[in-house]
């Protein structure tokens, strides 16, 4: 009984947390070369909406692999989309968060849009057939207690989730690409003193942001909401972008606040039935998540880690 | 209105360099050149202005931004006024039309379309309207209007509510007689009033068939978060639940997801809708028992009559089971035939007044203490 319970809570920890935890890996990439992102919320918009049209369009064809192939679509689609803001931020040194603020605006908009076009003037796409299902991982599952509590009801995706958390992690601090990443955020001047070329680093941090948002979005749309329409994603973007800052733009704390924004809503929703719980008020449990995160919020983020160079166009001359 | 956003905060950076500037223009002109393409796809949109017949009615909808063929509210209310229209031979464009709105900031434009072209009487369909029509309903005393499943209190605004509570009766006894577990769930969009009258209605219908029936109730406080929907109906379908009844718009998007994804493990667990016929979202697993639908055509089409004879008058009409406002999805593959008999059966005992269904938590705890004496 209880571990059936506690089981709910786990799986809905695993299973809403993933793209959060995709999306703010993105805003690492972006904000560790020193872009601030809050376009977030755009990209994860564009790729709830390509991964759902790809899925419905193709689904006849592809059968069970068309979530999957509309996930990669997704990512390729919301790398160029992102390539707008790059644009904008880095090549001619806008404003970075105004044109976040457009990006999330014009994703909007033009996801709705294009829905009316393609689908003869309806706001909201139909229901797709093959969507990313929970799953029973073979084997695993059947552990007692690590089973039930870890690895049954989740999608796939949130184990993806987890792993290229700590793929991110290895990439940013033991690889070559990595460093200079990191180094083009914190001092963009030195980093071209000694030969790193500053735009094309930002660029790249900027595209794998719109990649992996992207991915995010359609993992959402694709395993949760099953449809697109303008509500689909509303603010989870927003909230990948606490979960970043939260986890102090490092992939493995950024793992941890995701899920644990997770948690405590899932904790929330639960608790009517857990013992003892259940007995306080229902308003305390509704307002669980934001306590939760407000007491981890000022207890742990004392110091702030973010990138030095963070919202500041590289200029060369004022080197 | 996001062009003019960004133009204003163009003016404020004065001390950018040109390349910034040139930034924000860049995307100044993505947005300018997607806002013009969404322009000429409305463009062949406008009202004409037809002063010379004025012997028929002329009636206009203003859809919200679902749009005219989002098989709910708006096409539903379209249909309604189609069905009007042919049976007074009105022509559409001139005596009848609609016009679609892609964002919120075009329902005032569009109701003064309206109101400008002389229309005898306005459709607002959905609540989200209520703000734009109290705008505009109260700078044109003249032109009357009317708002679907929404109050606006004003001399020339016809108000149309629904009376939820009779629906969620039905569903209840749908989901009692389903249910092997004696459980079953109720997921709401936010509390409210509105949401109450859902909530109590279904719980009567409930313990009407089974007094011993369990009812878990929670409401997600949201009608757009898909994650938490699942969320609440995994939690319920572990508790036992097999049949939720989810009144919560988008948020119920996540619950039908959760109940294919136990259906297709082999679970026996069901969905009910609300507003409209659900039975496709619940497809391909088919987990839609049945659905609470209103009945917004057969309510565009009476208050349209009215309007004709002269006899439309401002306030609220309540709809309910006897108006045709509210009733049981077409759809019942699902349901048994000694269900749908019983179906039958309350829904007399509704409208003949012989059951009055409770719409408030109150009204419930006196309508469940009256099933036990």
């Amino acid at each position: 009984m209880t571990i059936d319970l506690l089981s709910t809570v786990t799986s809905a920890t695993l299973y809403s947390a993933a793209p959060l935890i995709f999306a703010a890996l993105g805003g690492i990439f972006s904000e560790r070369s020193g872009v601030i992102q809050i376009g977030l919320e755009g990209f994860m918009v564009f790729g709830a909406f390509s991964g759902i049209v790809t899925t419905l369009l193709l689904e006849e064809q592809l059968g069970v692999v068309t979530p999957w192939f509309a996930l990669l679509l997704s990512a390729i689609v919301c790398g160029l989309f992102s390539l707008l803001h790059a644009t904008a931020a880095i090549t001619f040194k806008a404003d970075q968060v105004v044109t976040g603020v457009a990006v999330n605006m014009i994703a909007l908009g033009l996801s709705l849009f294009l829905v009316k076009q393609i689908f003869s003037g309806k706001g909201q796409t139909d229901f797709i057939s093959y969507r990313l299902n929970k799953i029973d991982v073979p084997f695993l599952s059947d552990i007692p207690v690590i089973g039930p509590l870890f690895f049954t009801s989740v999608p796939w995706t949130s184990y993806l989730a987890v792993f290229l958390a700590f793929f991110v992690w290895i990439v940013m601090t033991r690889t070559i690409f990595g460093l200079r990443l990191r180094a083009v955020g914190e001092h963009p001047g030195a980093a071209d003193t000694v030969g790193i070329n500053v735009v094309r680093m930002r660029y790249m941090g900027v595209i794998l942001s719109g990649v992996f948002a992207g991915v995010g979005g359609a993992v959402f749309a694709l395993s949760i909401s099953g449809n697109f329409s303008t509500i689909t994603i509303a603010g989870q973007g927003f909230l990948a972008l606490a979960a970043m800052i939260f986890g102090k733009w490092h992939p493995l704390g950024t793992l941890l606040a995701a899920l644990f924004f997770g948690f405590a809503q899932a904790l929330s929703i639960s608790g009517p039935y857990i013992p003892f719980i259940q007995d306080l008020p229902s308003v305390v449990l509704t307002i669980l998540p934001y306590i939760l995160t407000l007491v981890a919020l000022t207890g742990f983020s004392r110091r702030s880690a973010a990138p030095g160079a963070l919202g500041q166009a590289y200029d060369k001359e004022s080197r | 209105m996001g062009l003019f956003y960004l133009l204003s905060v163009f003016k404020k950076i004065k001390g950018g360099s040109i390349l910034k500037k040139l930034g924000i223009l860049w995307i100044c002109a993505v947005v300018l050149l997607f806002f013009t393409a969404c322009s000429q796809a409305n463009s062949d949109e406008n009202v004409h202005q037809d002063k010379e017949e004025k012997r028929t009615i002329k009636i206009g909808m203003i859809t919200d931004t679902g749009g005219i063929d989002d098989k709910s509210f708006n096409q539903s209310a379209w249909e309604g006024i189609q069905a009007f229209a042919k049976a007074n031979g009105l022509t559409e464009g001139k005596d009848y039309k609609y016009l679609q709105s892609s964002s919120e900031a075009e329902y005032e434009t569009n109701l003064n379309q309206f109101v400008q072209a002389n229309f005898d009487l306005t459709f607002a369909v959905g609540y989200k309207l209520k703000p734009a029509v109290e705008k505009i309903a109260a700078a044109n005393p003249k032109s009357n209007f009317a708002i679907i499943d929404e109050k606006v209190d004003l001399p020339n605004v016809t108000s149309a509510t629904f009376k939820d509570e009779e629906g969620a009766f039905l569903v209840g006894i749908v989901a009692a007689m389903t249910s092997e577990t004696n459980t079953v769930g109720f997921i709401g969009g936010e509390k409210s009033a509105l949401m109450q009258r859902f909530e109590s209605g279904f719980e009567a219908g409930v313990k009407s068939i089974n007094p011993k029936a369990k009812v878990l109730v929670q409401y997600a406080n949201s009608f757009s978060d898909a994650a938490k929907g699942s969320a609440i109906a995994s939690a319920m379908y572990g508790q036992n639940a097999d049949v939720i009844y989810v009144a919560a718009g988008g948020t119920g998007n996540g619950v039908f997801t959760e109940a294919k994804n136990r259906k297709a493990k082999g679970e026996n667990v069901w969905v009910i809708g609300s507003d409209r016929d659900q039975y496709k979202e619940g497809l391909p697993e088919n987990v839609t028992l049945t659905s609470m639908v209103k009945g917004i055509h057969t309510v565009c089409e009476q208050l349209a009559v009215l309007a004709q004879n002269g006899d439309l008058k401002a306030g609220t009409m309540e709809f309910g089971l006897k108006e045709g406002g509210v009733g049981i999805s077409d759809t019942t593959e699902n349901i048994g035939e000694d269900t749908l008999g019983q179906i039958n059966d309350y829904e007399q005992k509704i409208i003949t007044g012989e059951i009055i269904v409770p719409k408030t938590r109150q009204d419930l705890d006196v309508f469940l203490a009256n099933l036990k004496s």
